[in-house]
C-alpha cells in the first residue's frame, strides 16, 4: 500500500507525515510539487507547513503545481486524499473542498493540544474511528479559522461532511467549530489540527492521530 | 559618485573618507592606511569598517575571551571549537551536534518584529554553515517592565517575528526565557540559540582553498537592507533624538530561508563544497575576507556579478549589505554543474562570482575596474584589539552592603497572597501565551520543551539518542556579583539539562552587556567571562562559541549585566528521561540540596523593590555532585519526577509541578517563608514512589548531597503545612498574567 506524501517547497510537516505513514504501516513515497508523476501511489498526503511562503493566501500558489494537476484528476476518480493544515488550504484553494481557511480570530500562531471529536467515521480517512469519539492532536497554525457562506455550511452539516469538530472553547473562530471536513464523494478530506503529530505519546500529546493512518490501510485492504 | 578605485587611490592619497560616520575611530582609519600602504577605496573602507566594527571583530571583549581557550578543560567530545561559525560537539553513535546562541538585540528594538525574525535567521545559516541540519531553536528574551507601553509595542512584535521565522522554517521552538526589568525597557535582548544534527564526516569548514576553484553566491538576491546592520546598529549606543535606525534592519523571508536549507543538505549530502560560509553581519565583506583567510589566501571576486534586488545599489553598498538568506560556497569546477543543478531544482538563485588565488590579496572588481585589493586576514582577523580600562563601579559595594528587607509570610493568609502574588509576577507567570505562538511539534523530535527545565529532542529514531539545552542567566544576581552570577547561570543551564537525565557536554554563551567604554561596564564584562571560564574549567564542560553583544545601553543606563548561558546535554535513550513533573497521588517528595537564606536578587526582592546585598557564592564541586544523582537517579530508575529550583524558589518550582497535569501535594516546611522564598542555588525537588526511598537516600549518601523530605503528591490542592491552595486558584493565578497584559 502506497500513500504519496508531497513536498511542495515551503513544506514542513512532510517527514512527520512520512513517519506516520509509516507507522499506520503503510510505505510513504515521496512526491515533489514539480513532477506530475504520482509514482503509483494509493492515496496522497498534503502535509503542512507554509507552501511557497504562504505570502498571497494559504495554498493559493501551491493549487497550480504540476503534482496538484494530477492529484485533482485523481482524487475525482475516487483517490483517497488527506490534506492536513496548509494541506487542508490547498485542498479548498483547489476547489476539492469547499470552504476556506482564514486568519486565526485572535489572529495569532496557535500551538496547542486539542480535542475534537471525529464526527464522521465513513471516510477512508475516519474509518477507524467510533463516531462521537473524542481525540487530543497538536493544532498549530495561523490561518485555521474555517469560513464558508451560510449554504456551503447548511449542506456541509446536512450532508454530514463535517468529519471532525473543535471540543470546548474555539481555538480559532471556525464556522461552527469545524475541525475537518470531507468531499461529496467521501474521499477527499481536509484536516486543521495534525494527527501525524500524536503517532505517540513520547513526542506527541497522545497517538490518537494513528488513527487516520491505520483507516488508510484498512481502507485500501478491503 | 564616481567609481573609487584603487588607482584612484593611490593617485588622489588626500581625498577625504567619511571613516567616522562608519563608525571607526581615527586611529583605526590610520592603521587601514598603513596597512594598505595608501589611503583605502571607498569599498575598502566600507569593508573594514564593518569587519572592525564590535559586533564583528570582538575588539573589546577579544582580550577576556582568550580565557575560553586558555582554561578549557580537556574534552574528548569537541570536534570543532571557537572561532569557526559553531562549535561541534560528538554526542555519540557518530553523531555530532553543533549550536550556538547570537543576540539581535538592537535591530529588535528598533522593528521587533523583523529584529527577532532574522535573528533566528541568523543564528540557524550558522548551524546551517557547519554542515548541520537545523533541528531546534530556543530564544532567551528580555524585556523593560511588563506593564510598560514600550514593551507592549516590543513584545508582541519580538513574539511573533521569533514565531514567524522559526515557524515557517519548520523549526521546533523549544524553550527559552522571558525576563521583565526596567534596565532592558531601552533595550530589550532578544537572543537566539539554534542547534543542528550531523553525522561525523559532514563537518563543514569556512575556508577557501584550492586555486581556481569557484566563489559560488546563492540564495536571495541582494538588497539595501540591513546595509552597515553590524557597525550602525550593533556597536553603537541609542542616543535620545538620533535620526531613524530603522534601514539598517534586515528583513527576513524565511520561505528562502528554508528552501536555502534543503537546497544546502542537498548540496551537502553530494559532497559538492570545499568552504562554505552564510551571510550575515557585513554580509559579502565578511564571508569573502574570511572565506579567503580560512584558506590558501587569496580570492578574485567580480562584485558586478552579484544579483541585486535593487540595481542602482553602488559597490560600496553591495559589500555592506546585510539582506538575508544569502550563502557563499566554495566549489571544484568539476563539480559546478551539478551545484547549479540542485539549486535549480529548489529555485534558488546562484551565480560564480569569482575563484580562489595563490596569492594573498583578495581582490574585487567593479566592471573590470579594481576596487578592492587586501590582505584579506587584516579585514576578518587583525583588526584592532583593546584592552579597554576597566573599574569595579561604584555601586557594587554600596548594594553588597544592603540588607534586604522584605515582608517574610507567616499566617496561613500570609503564605497564600505571597504564593499567589510570586506565581502571578510576570517574570514567574505561565508563558503559554508566548509559546502557543511557536511551533514545538514540527520534525516529530520534541520530546521537551517549555515549561520543562530543558528543551530536547531525538536525534536517532532507532536508537532514541537524543540532546538537551537549557539556557539561564539571573542577571540580579549578576549585577551583585558579576563573577559568581555567571558561575551561577552555568550551574543553573547544566542542573536543568541534568534534571532530564541528561549528561551536560558543552557550553555556549551570549554575553549582552552596556557600553564597553564604560570601565564599570566594562568590569562588570570581565568579571563574567572570568566567572564563567573558571566554572566551565572547574565543570570540565567547554565552550564551543558564543557572541557579545555590547552597547545595550540607553544615555547612561546600561542593562544589568546579562551573560546567557547555554548548556547543551546529551541522554542515551530519551524514553527513559525523567519528566518534570507527576501525575499520580501517592509519590514523596524530597528536595535535594540545602535551603539558606538566600534572598539577594531573589524574585521575591525584585517584587519589593530591592536590589542588593550579596549573590550566593557558587558551589560546582556541588552542583556536579547533584548533577551525578540526578543522571544516576534516571538511569537507576529511581524519580519518578524531577524539577530544578532557581527564581521564585521552591514556592515556585512545586506550583509549576502541581500545575503540570493538576495533581496536588502537600509539603511541610520548617522555616516556612524561608524554605518557599529563598533562591539557594544546587537544589532540586524529586518525586520517588516509596519504594525508592531507600535508594533515593543511598545515592544522595553516595554523593554527599542532603535530602530533606518535603511531603507527598495527591489531592486537588497545595498544602504547605496548614495553607491550603486550590489548584484552580493556583492556575488562575498563574496562567492569567500574560492573556491580561497582552491579550
Amino acid at each position: 500500500m502506497r500513500v504519496g506524501v508531497v513536498t511542495f517547497p515551503g513544506t514542513l510537516d512532510d517527514r512527520d507525515a512520512a513517519r506516520a505513514v509509516r507507522a499506520g504501516g503503510l510505505e510513504a513515497i515521496e512526491l515533489w510539487h514539480g513532477d506530475a508523476d504520482l509514482k503509483n501511489v494509493d492515496a496522497v498526503i498534503l502535509p503542512g507547513g507554509f507552501s511557497y511562503g504562504d505570502y498571497l493566501r494559504c495554498g493559493a500558489i501551491s493549487r497550480f503545481a504540476p503534482v496538484m494537476t494530477s492529484i485533482i484528476e485523481q482524487a475525482n476518480k475516487g483517490m483517497p486524499l488527506l490534506g492536513i493544515c496548509n494541506g487542508f488550504q490547498v485542498l479548498c484553494e483547489s476547489h476539492l473542498l469547499p470552504g476556506a481557511l482564514t486568519r486565526n480570530s485572535d489572529l495569532h500562531f496557535l500551538c496547542k493540544d486539542q480535542v475534537i471529536s471525529i464526527e464522521n467515521t465513513n471516510t477512508p480517512w475516519t474509518s477507524s474511528f467510533s463516531k462521537g469519539q473524542e481525540i487530543l492532536i497538536p493544532l498549530k497554525n495561523g490561518e485555521g479559522s474555517f469560513q464558508c457562506d451560510d449554504a456551503t455550511l447548511a449542506s456541509l452539516e446536512g450532508e454530514k461532511r463535517i468529519i471532525a469538530r473543535y471540543v470546548g472553547e474555539n481555538p480559532n473562530g471556525s464556522r461552527n467549530l469545524i475541525a475537518g471536513i470531507t468531499n461529496t464523494r467521501g474521499n477527499v478530506v481536509g484536516l486543521m489540527p495534525h494527527p501525524e503529530h500524536a503517532i505517540d505519546t513520547l513526542t506527541g500529546p497522545s497517538a490518537d492521530g494513528l488513527g487516520f493512518f491505520t483507516s488508510i490501510l484498512n481502507a485500501m485492504v478491503k | 559618485m564616481s567609481l573609487d578605485t584603487v588607482a584612484q587611490a593611490v593617485a588622489r592619497p588626500d581625498t577625504a573618507q567619511p571613516f567616522k560616520e562608519l563608525g571607526l575611530k581615527p586611529d583605526e582609519y590610520a592603521r587601514i592606511k598603513e596597512i594598505l600602504g595608501r589611503r583605502p577605496t571607498s569599498s575598502e573602507l566600507a569593508m573594514y569598517s564593518v569587519m572592525w566594527s564590535e559586533h564583528c571583530s570582538y575588539k573589546s571583549s577579544k582580550v577576556h575571551l582568550k580565557q575560553f581557550g586558555e582554561k578549557a578543560p580537556k574534552s574528548d567530545a569537541l570536534l570543532v571549537g571557537i572561532g569557526e561559525n559553531a562549535g561541534v560537539v560528538d554526542v555519540g553513535q557518530g553523531y555530532a551536534v553543533t549550536f550556538k546562541i547570537e543576540s539581535h538585540n538592537h535591530p529588535s528594538f528598533v522593528e521587533p518584529y523583523q529584529g527577532a525574525a532574522t535573528g533566528v535567521g541568523g543564528i540557524v545559516r550558522d548551524i546551517l554553515t557547519m554542515g548541520a541540519r537545523p533541528i531546534a531553536v530556543m530564544d532567551p528574551l528580555r524585556f523593560g517592565p511588563a506593564d510598560a507601553p514600550d514593551t507592549r509595542r516590543v513584545l508582541p512584535g519580538i513574539i511573533a517575528g521569533v514565531g514567524g521565522y522559526g515557524n515557517c522554517l519548520g523549526l521546533p521552538n523549544i524553550g527559552g526565557e522571558v525576563v521583565f526589568d526596567e534596565t532592558y525597557i531601552g533595550n530589550p535582548l532578544v537572543n537566539a540559540l539554534c542547534v543542528g544534527v550531523m553525522r561525523h564526516s559532514d563537518i563543514k569548514l569556512a575556508k577557501a582553498a584550492g586555486a581556481g576553484n569557484l566563489v559560488v553566491l546563492y540564495g536571495a538576491k541582494t538588497g539595501g537592507d540591513g546595509i552597515g546592520g553590524v557597525s550602525v546598529l550593533a556597536s553603537e549606543t541609542f542616543g535620545d533624538g538620533g535620526s531613524t535606525k530603522r534601514p539598517s534592519v534586515q528583513v527576513g523571508d524565511p520561505f528562502v530561508e528554508k528552501v536555502l536549507i534543503e537546497c544546502s543538505l542537498e548540496i551537502f549530502a553530494e559532497d559538492l563544497v570545499v568552504g562554505i560560509q552564510d551571510l550575515g553581519g557585513a554580509g559579502l565583506s565578511c564571508a569573502t575576507s574570511e572565506l579567503a583567510s580560512g584558506g590558501s589566501g587569496g580570492m578574485k571576486v567580480q562584485l558586478d556579478k552579484v544579483p541585486l534586488r535593487d540595481p542602482s545599489l553602488s559597490p560600496e553598498e553591495i559589500l555592506m549589505s546585510e539582506s538575508q538568506e544569502r550563502m557563499c560556497a566554495i566549489v571544484e569546477p568539476s563539480k559546478i554543474v551539478r551545484f547549479i543543478e540542485i539549486c535549480k531544482k529548489w529555485d534558488v538563485t546562484v551565480t560564480v562570482i569569482g575563484e580562489v588565488t595563490d596569492g594573498k590579496h583578495l581582490e574585487i572588481t567593479w566592471n573590470g575596474e579594481l576596487i578592492v585589493d587586501v590582505p584579506p586576514r587584516t579585514v576578518a582577523h587583525d583588526g584592532p584589539v583593546y584592552n579597554r580600562p576597566l573599574a569595579q563601579p561604584e555601586y557594587i559595594d554600596r548594594v553588597n552592603a544592603q540588607t534586604i528587607s522584605v515582608p517574610m509570610p507567616q499566617s496561613s493568609a500570609e503564605i497564600k497572597a505571597a504564593l499567589l502574588k510570586l506565581v502571578s509576577a510576570p517574570n514567574m507567570a505561565d508563558k503559554s501565551w508566548v509559546t502557543a505562538q511557536y511551533d514545538k511539534y514540527v520534525q516529530g523530535n520534541t520530546i521537551q520543551a517549555q515549561p520543562d527545565d530543558s528543551g530536547m529532542v531525538r536525534i536517532d529514531e532507532k536508537t532514541n539518542l537524543g540532546v538537551a539545552i537549557a539556557t539561564d542567566a539571573n542577571a540580579n544576581w549578576s549585577y551583585l556579583n558579576p563573577y559568581q552570577g555567571a558561575k551561577l547561570a552555568l550551574a543553573e543551564a547544566a542542573r536543568n539539562i541534568a534534571t532530564a537525565g541528561a549528561r551536560p557536554l558543552a557550553v555556549t554563551n551570549c554575553l549582552n552587556f552596556g557600553s564597553p567604554e564604560d570601565p564599570g561596564v566594562m568590569w562588570q564584562f570581565a568579571e563574567s567571562v572570568r566567572g564563567l571560564a573558571d566554572g566551565c574549567l572547574e565543570m570540565g564542560l567547554p565552550v564551543t562559541g558564543g557572541n557579545v553583544s555590547f552597547y545595550n545601553q540607553t544615555g547612561d543606563v546600561a542593562i544589568l549585566p546579562t551573560p546567557v548561558i547555554g548548556v547543551l546535554g546529551v541522554i542515551d535513550d530519551v524514553r527513559t528521561r525523567t519528566p518534570m513533573s507527576f501525575n499520580k497521588a501517592g509519590l514523596e517528595l524530597y528536595l535535594l540540596g540545602t535551603t539558606h537564606s538566600d534572598l539577594a536578587g531573589s524574585e521575591w526582592a525584585f517584587l519589593h523593590g530591592q536590589r542588593g546585598g550579596n549573590s550566593p557564592t557558587a558551589d560546582l564541586q556541588n552542583e556536579m555532585n547533584l548533577i551525578e544523582v540526578l543522571l544516576a537517579g534516571r538511569s537507576e530508575k529511581i524519580f519518578t519526577a524531577a524539577h530544578d529550583l532557581s527564581q521564585g524558589g521552591l514556592a515556585m518550582s512545586i506550583t509549576e509541578m502541581v500545575l503540570r497535569h493538576m495533581v496536588g501535594a502537600t509539603i511541610s516546611l520548617k522555616d516556612t517563608a524561608i524554605d518557599l522564598l529563598s533562591e539557594t542555588p544546587g537544589r532540586v525537588i524529586v518525586a520517588v514512589e516509596s519504594s525508592q526511598a531507600g535508594a533515593l537516600l543511598d545515592l544522595c549518601a553516595k554523593y554527599k548531597i542532603s535530602l530533606s523530605k518535603l511531603g507527598t503528591t495527591g489531592g486537588d490542592s497545595l498544602v504547605i503545612n496548614e495553607t491550603t491552595i486550590s489548584l484552580q486558584e493556583l492556575k488562575t493565578a498563574h496562567t492569567s498574567t500574560f492573556p491580561k497584559l497582552f491579550g
